[in-house]
């Protein structure tokens, strides 16, 4: 039986200390995730996006408040929650199938039984013709399709995907979204998806979370119910997003300005 | 094809222009009496004592020896051999000290600042300042000769082991920890390979300067091998052998390098930068 997950974000405060300044990364967040939600956490560069993320990975902890993953507090990484990264992240030491391996050696699976799932997964994000290739010899597209193969390997109910396709040009980026959802709905997982693109969050999620900059919080929980495949250039969808584009200018506006008075590097 | 196969003998002709022309003038000051032979001799001088060096003294007698092992007999293949076997326990003895150390050291914060004070007081010693003390402790003959080349190559794979494992990528490890990774694999399949390319360059670097000592310490300590080889000729003014066997010793190591530089391709097929063919 697979034990259906439901994160609970409660009050989770962040403060990075750097040489006698501080900065209020989270501040006070609150978020309950039901299982099988597709997540868009949407903001400004240096809101606190992947900071929310990686307390969720157990990446790193909360300066206070606690992340719980179906009642139980998170304390550190673990295969129940995959995380895909924007840099890729793959062992460029292992072929394409080894990538996809590593996480079924881990656990240390049968020979047939992991050969069997690499072979299903190349087959699903059509990799089948690079399965011997290092990471070096793959696009970004290809690299992309080859860490959400990793992390599927281990049927993790929780996806988290920081920026995934951030780094790739606009058709491999839809692509990419489209084999996500497809994806997402046949295996019913719980997606948190960072992004800083309003179109891409439209397209793809449930509940958008837009964060506020310094500190970051929520500043509005929006819900987005238009049935997959969503057209952008619909009206609704165009609604939606002048809608967000007002909320996000807000923060980028505070941003900038804080920028002007203090350079920081995000 | 044909085009092909006309630039290619191009390329090798281009390349030798340099070392053609440079013969040409050794060859010439020579037959003109310009300087002496005994500081000078010509190419052709060098290369008929490099061959006589290169093959057997003794005509080929079925009786005593067979005719591999004659073939073998040459004085300058003694001179390889023992050079070539010191440089290998040398290097190998560095190699399987320094390796784990370095791993330690790099993984382990505790253990690199109980070790790094002494390393870094005992590393900018040339390792031909141990020779006096290899001499006191070990005596001559091979022992001190392959005690420095230990120093030799210990130091560079020592420090860019260390350094490999502490510039593994941090992404990695974090992605390896959210796969489950425990500690052993982390470190057999994460940092050891991410740390390669480091502790390959270290190798190399450590083979360069294990050949270097070798001619060093064959000066000093023992009675044969290439390095001792060219000193013993100094004592006879014979100036064709010296140069003969200073072309040996860079055949020798141009040999080594090449060696060093396959293994290293054929490790790091995967790594960016590497053409592969
Ligand atoms: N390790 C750290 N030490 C100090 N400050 C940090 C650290 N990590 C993040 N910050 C700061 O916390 C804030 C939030 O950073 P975070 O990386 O979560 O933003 P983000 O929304 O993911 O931005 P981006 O879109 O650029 O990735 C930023 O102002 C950043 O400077
Ligand atoms: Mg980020």
């Amino acid at each position: 039986m697979t034990v259906q997950p439901h994160i609970r974000i409660e009050k989770v405060s962040k403060v990075f200390r750097t040489g006698g300044s501080e900065v209020a990364a989270l501040d006070d967040i609150n978020l309950d995730i039901k299982a099988g939600e597709f997540i868009c956490l949407l903001g400004p560069s240096g809101c606190g996006k992947s900071t929310l993320l990686n307390t969720v990975a157990g990446f790193s902890l909360p300066t206070s408040g606690v992340v719980r993953v179906h009642g139980e507090t998170v304390r550190v990484p673990g295969p129940d929650r995959g995380m895909v990264f924007q840099e890729y992240a793959l062992f460029p030491w292992m072929t394409v199938e080894k990538n996809i391996a590593f996480g079924l050696e881990i656990q240390k699976q049968g020979r047939a039984q992991i050969a069997g799932k690499v072979d299903a997964l190349l087959e699903m994000l059509k990799l089948q013709d690079f399965r011997g290739r290092y990471p070096k010899d793959l696009s970004g597209g290809m690299r992309q399709r080859v860490a959400i193969a990793r992390v599927l390997a281990l049927d993790s109910p929780i996806m988290l995907m920081d920026e995934p396709f951030g780094a790739l040009d606009s058709l491999t980026r839809r692509n990419l979204q489209d084999e996500l959802l497809r994806i997402w709905m046949e295996y019913r997982k719980t997606i948190i998806f960072v992004t800083h693109s309003i179109e891409e969050s439209i397209y793809l999620a449930d509940r958008i979370i837009v964060m506020t900059y310094r500190p970051g919080r929520i500043k509005q929980d929006v819900s987005v119910t238009m049935p997959h495949p969503r057209d952008p250039s619909s009206a609704e969808f165009n609604d939606l997003k002048k809608e967000l584009g007002m909320l996000v200018m807000e923060e980028q506006s505070r941003h900038n300005q804080e920028e002007i008075k203090a350079p920081v590097a995000d | 094809m044909k085009k092909n196969c006309l630039a290619k003998t191009f390329g090798i002709l281009h390349g030798l222009l340099v070392p053609i022309v440079l013969l040409a003038l050794w060859q010439w000051l020579s037959s003109q009496a310009i300087v002496n032979p005994m500081i000078l001799p010509a190419p052709t001088r060098v290369l008929a004592k490099w061959w006589e060096y290169l093959m057997p003294a003794q005509a080929y007698d079925p009786a005593t020896s067979g005719y591999l092992a004659w073939m073998f007999s040459g004085e300058m293949i003694h001179d390889a051999y023992a050079s070539m076997y010191r440089v290998t326990v040398g290097f190998v003895v560095g190699a399987i000290l320094a390796l784990p150390l370095g791993l330690i050291m790099g993984a382990n914060d505790r253990v690199y600042k109980l070790f790094n004070p002494l390393i870094q007081i005992l590393r900018p010693i040339p390792p031909i300042a141990f020779i006096p003390l290899s001499i006191l402790w070990f005596g001559l003959g091979n022992p001190p000769a392959i005690f420095l080349i230990v120093i030799g190559a210990f130091f560079p794979i020592l420090m860019n082991t260390i350094a490999g494992v502490r510039n593994v990528d941090g992404i990695y490890i974090r992605a390896a920890r959210s796969l489950g990774a425990s500690q052993t694999t982390m470190f057999l399949r994460v940092i050891l390979p991410a740390a390669t390319p480091y502790i390959l360059t270290g190798m190399r670097i450590g083979v360069g300067t294990a050949f270097i000592v070798v001619i060093v310490a064959e000066m000093i300590a023992v009675n044969n091998g290439l390095g001792y080889r060219i000193l013993e000729a100094r004592e006879f003014f014979w100036s064709d052998k010296i140069i003969a066997g200073m072309f040996t010793i860079g055949l020798l190591g141009l040999a080594i390098d090449t060696g060093m530089n396959r293994l290293n391709n054929h490790l790091l097929k995967w790594h960016r930068g590497i053409e592969n063919k």
